[in-house]
């Protein structure tokens, strides 16, 4: 803050309010309605809470929510390093990489993933036995597909190759939201395109990329739910689902999967936020005005702060989210 | 490849009949219609001209950001973006070796193009360490000498958006002359500050000039080209309609669009 010369602040004005009626009455009846709703829902015996709270902490429950975890996390890696390649595929002068770029992303699209589960859970029966050798030509090895295939594989491949399409497009946005004068620059330097991509381009993409892949990230949790197409039958739902049905209360044990997911999701949104934080701050930041360095005590502002204000991304790229 | 071998009294830049059309067929726009030009070594060539008569055109095909349609660039002697076989034939390079022709040109823009992510320091220290293969100690010690040539020593570790314009263009000259170019391209290197920051910008370039550097500068600042050109060339609609030492073309213009152009910037 600047100290003028006359120093003295003015007293704020003093004023009421404008009464808004309006407000207290709509906020009481919404109280009531939520309230009933709660009522409705911990007094109803149909629900068994005692069935719930004994089986949330059952240990198959507790594995299936580990699997759950390992599918979405495993299949959103191998997504994204698609997606990565699926991107710049797609913006390649190969005409050949960018048709396969575009069928990729118009197949995985463009049919339903539980269909998609369905066929990979068939591979073992559509194409018994793989190889590896000279295309059209001999083959060196020779694997049984149910070896190497296994559900868990089907699904994760599934899930992920699925996903990589969705992803692909959210990392094109991102890298065309890059102003192309970062890109002259490198070039004027004499870099090439790998180091171009990898060096300056990727790195002020993130600011795009990263928002809508952690909400991704969360719909792919209820996605691997899904994956019973396989059949794998080792994650969340279909776990709860055996449970249930096994003990004759289905209800209770889908409001513990229920209960499980909201957990999950919870913590990923918490990380979503300090995430968006991260990348998505400093739009008018990061300027330090008094000429002073970032050793002279300031706090040294986040490198991403700096690309925020740098304006070389620009704020709301068109991207699609979400099927 | 420099098959030609150039001697001191050769060119550093010869250009001859350069087209460049940006589009096909009828929609194509013929932006350069034959440009012929030669910058002496050691020189400072300053090119004036209306917007749109391809000034800035002209300067990214020199260092082949934009492919040429007709005619040949050759910067110290070599061929820029092609080889020439012993019948006369032409060869497209390969990206690789245009990449290391684009590294012996130095390029400051108009707007700076400075890597956001990096700092001042950083941003000189980049190209050296992932083109060269210069070691970071040795890129970090040369990238220090750099940035105190260009007064900016005492802000070495901040980021661009920290920094004023002026700032930015000088640590951007930095940076270009950090992979030691023979030749260095100004693409209206003043024309995004504000007015007082463009004297700190004109001096970092006029003191380049007196060590020697070749610089083919395009701008507004007649006072610039006044005072440190000895090349004056003035573009229209593609061409260059005259050209010659600075006195001769600012102070006895010939051509009448000359004469309105500079009757307008003054």
């Amino acid at each position: 803050m600047v100290d003028r010369p006359s120093g003295q602040l003015p007293e704020p004005l003093h004023a009421r309010p404008v009464p808004r009626p309006g407000r207290w009455v709509s906020a009481a009846v919404v109280l009531v309605l939520v309230a009933m709703a709660v009522n409705a829902l911990v007094t109803n015996p149909n629900f068994r809470w005692d069935t719930v709270w004994l089986y949330l902490r059952d240990v198959v429950v507790v594995r299936g929510v580990g699997w759950t975890l390992v599918l979405t996390f495993g299949s959103m890696a191998l997504a994204i390093v698609l997606a990565v390649m699926l991107a710049v595929m797609r913006r390649s002068d190969n005409p050949v990489m960018r048709g396969v770029s575009w069928f990729w992303i118009w197949f995985f699209r463009g049919t339903p993933i539980y269909t998609q589960l369905v066929f990979w859970g068939l591979l073992s029966v559509l194409y018994p036995r793989l190889s590896l050798g000279v295309p059209f030509g001999p083959e060196f090895w020779t694997f049984t597909t149910q070896d190497v295939i296994t559900a868990f594989w089907a699904a994760l491949l599934g899930l992920a190759l699925n996903e990589s399409a969705y992803l692909a497009e959210i990392v094109r946005a991102g890298l065309s939201s890059v102003d192309p004068g970062q890109t002259e620059a490198a070039k004027a330097l004499g870099m090439k395109d790998g180091k171009i991509l990898r060096r300056i381009v990727l790195p002020q993409a993130m600011r795009v990329i990263v928002p809508p892949t952690g909400n991704e990230t969360i719909s792919m949790l209820k996605t691997t739910s899904l994956v019973l197409a396989v059949p794998f039958t080792l994650e969340l739902t279909y776990a709860t689902n055996a449970i249930g049905n096994r003990i004759f209360q289905p209800i209770p044990l889908l409001i513990v999967a229920a209960l499980w997911y909201l957990l999950i999701t919870s913590v990923l949104m918490i990380g979503q936020h300090y995430l968006e934080r991260y990348y998505g701050r400093g739009f008018d930041g990061g300027r330090t005005g008094g000429g002073r360095g970032p050793r002279g005590g300031r706090r040294k502002p986040r490198k991403q702060d700096l690309i925020g204000a740098s304006g070389t991304t620009k704020d709301d790229p068109f991207l699609e989210v979400t099927p | 490849m420099t098959g030609t071998t150039a001697t001191e009294s050769d060119p550093m830049v010869v250009v001859r009949g350069v087209h460049k059309v940006f589009g096909r067929g009828a929609d194509g726009v013929h932006v350069l219609t034959g440009v012929d030009l030669d910058v002496a070594r050691g020189s400072v060539t300053v090119v004036l001209g209306p917007s749109g008569s391809g000034k800035s055109t002209l300067l990214r095909c020199i260092n082949e950001l934009e492919e040429i349609t007709a005619g040949s660039v050759r910067v110290d002697g070599e061929l820029m973006g092609y080889r020439e076989d012993a019948k006369g034939v032409l060869h497209r390079l390969h990206p690789k070796v245009i990449a290391k022709q684009r590294s012996r040109i130095g390029m400051v823009f108009q707007r700076f193009h400075l890597f956001p992510h990096k700092t001042a320091l950083e941003n000189v220290m980049e190209a050296p360490v992932q083109v060269r293969g210069l070691s970071r100690a040795a890129a970090r010690q040369r990238a220090l000498e750099l940035l105190e040539r260009v007064g900016l020593s005492d802000r070495v570790d901040h980021y661009p958006a920290q920094l004023s314009g002026g700032q930015q263009q000088r640590v951007a000259i930095a940076r270009a002359l950090a992979m030691d170019p023979e030749l260095m391209l100004f693409d209206e290197p003043t024309s995004a500050l504000d007015p007082e920051l463009v004297g700190e910008v004109l001096a970092v370039m006029q003191d380049l000039a007196r060590s020697g550097m070749t610089m083919i500068v395009v701008t507004h600042e007649i006072g610039f080209a006044r005072e440190v050109a000895d090349h004056v060339v003035f573009m229209d609609d593609g061409a260059i309609v005259e050209e010659g030492a600075p006195a001769d073309v600012l102070d006895n213009p010939s051509e009448p669009r000359l004469r309105d152009f500079l009757a307008h910037v003054l």
